[in-house]
């Protein structure tokens, strides 16, 4: 029987690559991602994993060696944050378009420059279009169940998609937490060994990343989004069957206190378990407000998100990235557009905030729920605002 | 496996693993460079093709030119996608996760894709010592882009981003040397070849192929479009290329230099240069500073081959 035990989220997403049994991982060190590549390499250097570990020479020889070995037919597993992420950026779309199944976790961090090593979105943000499925995490737990989960998900011969954990560097990265690891048993059990359909393989050759004229690539683009929106249907049943097995069940987002209230706070990641903390102290002070936590970004949850939303009258997005010059936050901006076209919407109030590892503690977020509700009272305002920021 | 022609003491496998009907152009070195690495390295071979004219005129969808497996992913990323085959199939064959066969994992790229954006992908691969074959077709230059220099462009060659000029003898800096570049990381083979030499460069495939860990091989691709010569030069050239030491067909096994065509007396580089339109400007000026280079290096490279033969023989004394 599986025991919770004490252990840094870094350390326990390395057990549950291990526990997925991977053949590569192929990393390149950056922190905050460190720790996670650091204890799979000490898992392979003591046996305990029998993978190949490649200490690659950048992160985006990492992504390249990940084609490689997916394309192959191995179960590959990399990590990254920040700046490393970037630096894959052009691997990123290769992966999703030849529909090669990497799992990788991104540790969030701020992009440069100035050169920031804590955490927010900006790396996140800049890749939302690479076609991989893309799954926010708030808590160790969440990381560990997902990781696992991402492996079924991608290796599905329905999927056959890369997929990217997100969690929060330093936040979430760092922290000790009473993390329950499945047996390997059950695991086993959950996790099939990888098949992927047509690999590499001299006794039945292939040719794969061919090249595309005008009369064939727009179809092979189609298809790749067919296929990621589709990939919901098996994101949603690898839950519900990761819930049956373990009793964790997740869902592409999830409200907390949200039902019929008034005003909803929405954010992404490990401040949604500081949101709650500050929506505990509003309702008891008799304030209608909830929130509602997004987990999965890609493919966008827009039915379960505009159901969630749809009898609140102000709903507060917090975005940790800018998109420079345009509508504020990119969660924001994409919620706005999927809610444009209801008939029944609430008001929209963009904030960004918690850049490059500033911390939003509860109050701010107290702060924040009451200027969006002052805002929401004005017909007048600005695409968004910024929270924290001195002047 | 196969069917196989005899020529002379040569026998050569008859099967096309790189199939006719690609659309490389006419006298395209780099073809036929390609076409016999194929012939010496079988069937159990899975390639990693950079983007460049090979992948471009061999794959356009929905056909290919490949009876062997072949994937290209982007440009820079070639021998970082073998490391990962390479890592990926020990695994698995380790896990029991698929049968245990020995296949040859090789990395092709151009000379922009090796010497420019391909270097460090290919010097961490060399380095982490994979057991993989790495070819640089080289045709010096950014061919597929419509002939723009790389650091493999030989000095004083016209291209369209080191054009001839007023002031502007074109290409201003020395061919990079990559194979030397291989070789410092001290891995076990590496050889310069040309499809002129056709047996020299299948032995040394095939060669390649059988070493365990890290191997490197450079073949000089002419290129009538790029050079600027009728396409029924491409073989004359190459052998030219050769017989005056601006391209000398050599090996480093272990350390150790060979050389492998050695002709008694070199020509002259003015026989090669003045075949190719993208010379043609040259004074003889720059033609005399060629040659001194290339008598320079060649001595070097001679050098090497000498003291490699000297430390061979005390080994053998002791």
């Amino acid at each position: 029987m599986a025991t919770k035990i004490g252990m840094e989220v870094s350390v326990a997403i390395g057990e549950a690559v291990k526990l997925a049994n991977a053949d590569v991982i192929a990393a390149y060190p950056i922190t905050p991602q460190t720790h996670i590549v650091e204890h799979l390499a000490e898992l392979v250097a003591d046996g305990e994993l029998d993978a190949e570990y490649v200490p690659v020479e950048s992160e985006h020889s990492a992504m390249s060696a990940c084609l490689g070995s997916a394309a192959a037919g191995a179960r590959t597993f990399t990590a990254t944050a920040g700046q490393g992420l970037e630096l894959m950026h052009e691997v990123l779309y290769i992966a999703s378009s030849m529909r090669l199944p990497v799992v990788m976790t991104v540790v969030n961090r701020a992009l440069s420059a100035p050169i920031s090593i804590w955490g927010d979105h900006a790396d996140a943000m800049a890749v939302r279009d690479t076609g991989w499925i893309q799954i926010f995490t708030e808590n160790g737990q969440e990381v560990v169940d997902n990781v696992l989960c991402a492996f079924r998900i991608a290796e599905d011969r329905r999927v056959l998609l890369p997929v990217m954990v997100h969690l929060d560097g330093f936040h979430l990265s760092h922290m000790i937490e009473p993390i329950l690891l499945p047996e390997q048993g059950e695991v086993d059990q959950f996790l099939p060994p990888n098949q992927y359909p047509l690999p590499l393989d001299p006794n039945k050759p292939v040719t794969m990343g061919g090249f595309g004229p005008p009369y064939i690539y727009p179809e092979i683009k189609w298809a790749q989004e067919i296929k990621l929106r589709a990939a919901k249907e098996v994101i949603l049943q690898v839950w519900q069957e990761f819930g049956d097995a373990f009793g964790r069940y997740y869902s592409p987002l999830e409200g907390y206190h949200s039902e019929g209230c008034q005003v909803l706070l929405l954010t992404m990641g490990s401040f949604s378990e500081t949101a709650m903390a500050a929506i505990d102290k509003m309702r008891s002070e008799g304030k209608d407000v909830g929130l509602v936590r997004l987990r999965l970004w890609r493919p966008f949850p827009f039915d379960e998100i505009r159901q969630a939303v749809k009898n609140a009258e102000v709903l507060i997005v917090l975005d940790r990235a800018i998109s420079f010059g345009g509508p504020g936050g990119p969660v924001c901006s994409e919620i706005r557009s999927a809610l444009y076209q209801q008939d029944r919407k609430p008001k929209v109030i963009g904030f960004v905030g918690g850049l490059g590892g500033r911390d939003i503690s509860a109050s701010g977020f107290e702060e924040i729920v009451n200027r969006g509700m002052e805002i929401a009272e004005k017909t007048s305002r600005n695409e968004f605002e910024v929270f924290g920021v001195r002047e | 496996m196969g069917e196989y022609i005899t020529i002379g003491r040569h026998s050569v496998v008859k099967a096309e693993n790189f199939a006719p009907g690609h659309r490389a152009c006419l006298g395209c070195g780099e073809a036929l460079a390609v076409r016999l690495a194929c012939k010496a390295l079988g069937d159990n071979v899975i390639i990693v093709n950079a983007t460049g004219c090979m992948e471009v005129v061999s794959t356009q969808l929905p056909n290919t030119s490949w009876r062997v497996p072949w994937i290209h992913t982007l440009f820079e990323n070639t021998a970082a996608v073998a490391s990962g085959i390479e890592a990926g199939l020990k695994a698995m064959t380790r896990k029991g996760r698929r049968l245990s066969q020995d296949v040859t994992v090789v990395a092709m790229a151009g000379d922009g894709g090796t010497a420019d954006i391909g270097l460090q992908a290919l010097s961490g691969a060399l380095e982490r010592r994979h057991n993989f074959l790495y070819i640089c077709f080289d045709n010096e230059a950014y061919m597929n882009t419509g002939i723009q220099r790389s650091s493999s462009t030989p000095y004083g060659a016209s291209t369209t981003t080191s054009p001839a000029g007023k002031i502007s003898i074109g290409q201003v800096s020395w061919k990079k040397n990559l194979p030397a570049i291989a070789a410092a990381h001290d891995i076990p083979y590496v050889a310069t070849a040309c499809p002129s030499y056709p047996f020299d460069l299948m032995t040394k495939v095939s060669k390649a192929a059988a070493t365990k860990g890290p191997a490197y091989l450079h073949i000089l691709s002419v290129c009538p479009t790029g050079w600027r010569h009728p396409a029924d030069l491409t073989i004359r050239i190459g052998r030219l290329a050769v017989q005056t030491g601006v391209f000398p067909l050599y090996e480093v096994e272990n350390g150790k230099y060979k050389l492998n065509v050695e002709p008694p007396k070199l020509k002259p580089v003015s026989d090669y240069l003045k075949l190719q339109g993208r010379f043609r400007h040259l004074s003889e000026d720059v033609i005399n500073e060629i040659q001194q280079r290339v008598t320079a290096e060649y001595a070097k490279l001679k050098e090497k081959v000498a003291s490699s033969l000297v430390h061979a023989g005390s080994q053998k004394d002791s």
